[in-house]
């Protein structure tokens, strides 16, 4: 009895207003989708800081001569440098790269580019991988007890190159959280003002439903459904903009990062998962925005 | 059954009283009018029984419901026991003839064959047999007022309140919708009537409660409608 009436009083109100239903939805998708953009960019940045946590290393790179004469380490110069990082208490390894093995580690990372057939073990340095005890102040540390150095050509913090990607990451998701923002107030605004369209269009039938003694469950039932189901389609429709987006957009966008391990890709599984996310997110706003609506503005 | 001990009703945007320590008790099964020119406070009093608006002060008690005092959850439980009809009808347009009736039924989630059971029965009491299927715009405004009876009844309420119902109709429908309300009044419904009708308060001989500027200044079963305010 009860899901009966709600249901054929749903359908009407929906249909009622079709053009203002439409907008509602599309308006809440856009919104949604820029959520959904702005969550998968997190779930990006987190797997990618998780990859790098305990790679992330100081290198330090020796001069050509040290590189070439030195294939492991043995000699003073290098032997020198290694004790000096080695004694920091703020290092936690240090392990020798010599010319060859930063060769071969090269190949296996270009593989098939021509940039790998060009590279000769020479035109590489040998390096001194050093693993931080203390992620904060380590790299600092070592840079200064480096410089200066005989034997050292340069000090790399990784951290500085793979910051850049995570300052463009959180860009991203700055923004789209900002738009998503936006556009969630226009949703907001548009879903409030449908409700309360909808309550005046029905303000005989509210009108009568209050004076014969029906609960609030009856008379705001049909309205608070409207909007979750709009919010729903919303959340719907932001999803399958996700996935299309994934397919002509962020592939190509993310192609060469991605396939050279850098960040991890991004797989229609992390869309789908976000997808389903958008749906009680949509559910929930759609549902609340009409519940306050209700309150503030229509005495049902 | 309706009690008012000394309610006063001060309306924020106005400076005196619309109802001014109003004291009224009905019993179960009687029929009031209530009257009083334009402004007097009828409606203001049969919106109070209904705690469409809260009293500033008094008491008021209807079928043994505290009515000021009512949370909100409870105040359906209160208006299940009250019908109401008024002079525009306020019938839904789109709905049929039944399906208006069956409406007050269903709102408050009255199984399908009760609903099935009883509409029939009350369109025959209200002498609409046969008119189910029409549409409101289908009907004369007598017709349409006694659909507004038979889904103001239909829920069997304890007192039926109706203000001005005769308002929008000629003298002959008028007197069939009185012969209408008297017939609900003998099955022990309680009916209090706001009117203007000085010709249906004078044939009828029933109670009269009049209002006059909020108070009321006169009280009198079996009274007509000019007699208090000519001595007045
Ligand atoms: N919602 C309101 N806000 C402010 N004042 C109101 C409101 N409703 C009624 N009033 C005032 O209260 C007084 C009583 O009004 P009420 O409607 O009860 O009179 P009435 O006897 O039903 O009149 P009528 O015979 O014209 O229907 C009037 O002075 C009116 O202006
Ligand atoms: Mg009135």
């Amino acid at each position: 009895m009860r899901t009966d009436f709600v249901r054929r009083e749903v359908t009407t109100g929906l249909r009622r207003n079709v053009t203002m239903t439409i907008a509602m939805v599309l308006t809440t998708a856009i919104s949604l989708a820029l959520v959904g953009t702005g969550l998968l960019a997190v779930r990006t940045i987190d797997s990618t800081e998780a990859i790098y946590a305990d790679r992330l290393e100081v290198q330090v790179a020796l001069t050509q001569d040290v590189s070439s004469a030195d294939t492991d380490c043995s000699q003073p110069i290098c032997q020198g440098i290694e004790t000096t990082l080695q004694n920091s208490p703020l290092v936690e390894s240090v392990t020798y790269e010599s010319q060859q093995a930063a060769y071969e580690r090269f190949q296996e990372l270009f593989a098939g580019q021509s940039i790998a057939d060009v590279a000769r073990p020479q035109s590489l340095p040998a390096t001194l991988r050093v693993k931080l005890a203390d992620q904060d102040n380590g790299a600092e540390a070592v840079r200064q007890a480096m410089n200066g150095q005989v034997g050292v050509r340069t000090v790399i913090d990784q951290r500085d190159v793979v910051g850049k990607l995570f300052d463009f990451l959180g860009g991203v998701r700055n923004v789209t959280f900002a738009l998503a923002l936006v556009q969630a107030i226009a949703a907001l605004l548009l879903i409030s003002n449908t409700v309360q369209v909808s309550a005046y269009t029905r303000r005989v039938e509210v009108g009568v439903m209050r004076l014969v003694g029906a609960t609030r469950w009856y008379t705001q039932l049909p309205f608070l459904i409207e909007a979750v189901i709009t919010g729903v389609a919303g959340a719907v429709l932001a999803g399958v903009g996700l996935v299309v987006a994934k397919f002509v957009f962020i592939d190509d966008l993310l192609a060469g990062i991605a396939q050279n391990g850098v960040i991890p890709p991004v797989t229609i599984f992390d869309v789908l998962e976000t997808s389903i996310w958008l749906v009680p997110i949509g559910a929930a706003i759609a549902g609340v925005t009409g519940y306050v609506t209700l309150r503030l503005y229509v005495k049902v | 059954m309706i009690r008012l001990e000394r309610v006063t009703k001060m309306y924020k945007t106005s400076t005196r009283p619309a109802l001014d320590r109003v004291s009224v008790s009905v019993e179960k099964g009687e029929f009031v009018f209530l009257i009083g020119p334009s402004g007097s406070g009828k409606s203001t009093f049969l919106r109070l029984l209904l705690r469409e608006d809260l009293p500033t002060r008094g008491k008021i008690t209807v079928a043994d419901l505290d009515v000021a005092k009512l949370p909100r959850r409870r105040v359906p439980r209160l208006r299940q026991r009250i019908g109401c009809v008024f002079q525009d009808f306020r019938l839904l347009p789109n709905k049929t003839v039944g399906g208006n009736v069956a409406f007050a039924l269903e709102v408050i989630g009255k199984p399908q064959s009760t609903i099935g059971r009883v509409v029939p029965e009350v369109l025959e009491l209200v002498g609409l047999e046969g008119k189910a299927d029409r549409m409101p715009h289908e009907l004369s405004g007598g017709e349409q007022q006694r659909v507004a009876i038979a889904r103001a009844f239909v829920n069997r309420p304890l007192v039926l309140l109706a203000d001005e119902p005769t308002g929008n109709l000629d003298p002959d429908t008028s007197q069939d919708i009185m012969l209408l309300l008297e017939r609900i009044n003998r099955t022990g419904t309680t009916v209090v009537m706001a009117t203007h009708d000085h010709s249906i308060v004078d044939s009828m001989r029933r109670r009269v409660v009049e209002l006059d500027l909020g108070q009321v200044v006169r009280d009198e079963s079996r009274g007509v409608y000019g007699v208090g305010r000519a001595q007045a």
